[in-house]
């Protein structure tokens, strides 16, 4: 039952990201293409979460842990750089 | 067991059903502003619901829990509001028909993203030193 569960979550995920990617090509600004990214550091999370559940491990949490630590930074640092010309001042 | 499986399972679709509701809102929406609004719900409840679902799994059925799952709750619900103030931020400084509609702060400084240098200058935090 839960082999299903996963299968089902990883196709929704997918046309998520399929989603989220139309959004990072098409739009406007690079505010937009920013926000896109960050969607799409969520969705691989969650994905990783399933394929962990999937395959009945634990060691995909650390590499979950890892992606939000980054996916935060990027999403943090290229804000900052739009905002004051710079990332450390 | 059948129900604590039924359950985690449940809970999966739940939190794939959101992620794609974050997803299709950031497709959808016409301007930046809303669409920031989608993604958030993604974060807490589809992140959300898919960490609850392997910390029941590895809690109930397989015996051993694990607290990674709450670190990573906690990293996400604590980042998600910085990473939502920072794009805004961005999205106010970068686009002009918005400086007019703006209302007013009712003190001496202005908007901080708009005249950060005149911010920096008023603010209490910052240490001034004077060279000689």
């Amino acid at each position: 039952m839960i082999d299903v569960a996963c299968l089902i979550a990883t196709v929704t995920i997918a046309a998520a990201s399929l989603l989220t990617l139309y959004r990072l090509a098409r739009g406007p600004d690079v505010v937009d293409r920013i926000l896109a990214l960050d969607t799409l550091v969520i969705n691989t999370i969650g994905l990783i979460v399933v394929v962990g559940l999937w395959f009945r491990s634990t060691m995909y949490f650390e590499a979950a842990l890892l992606f939000a630590m980054v996916g935060f930074l990027t999403t943090v640092a290229l804000c900052k750089y739009l905002l004051r010309g710079n990332v450390i001042e | 067991m059948i129900i604590a499986e039924a359950a985690v399972a449940a809970i999966i679709l739940i939190g794939a059903f959101f992620l794609l509701v974050g997803s299709l809102g950031l497709a959808k929406l016409p301007d930046l502003m809303r669409r920031l609004h989608a993604p958030t719900k993604a974060t807490t409840l589809g992140i959300g619901s898919m960490l609850i679902a392997s910390m029941l799994y590895f809690a109930i059925i397989e015996g051993k829990p694990s607290i990674h799952e709450l670190l990573i709750t906690l990293f996400l619900f604590l980042t998600a509001p910085v990473t939502a103030q920072m794009v805004a931020k961005a999205y106010i400084l970068r686009t002009r028909q918005l400086h007019e509609v703006l209302p007013g702060t009712g003190r001496p400084v202005g908007w901080a993203t708009l005249d950060a240098a005149q911010a920096d200058a008023c603010s209490e935090t910052v240490q001034h030193t004077t060279i000689d």
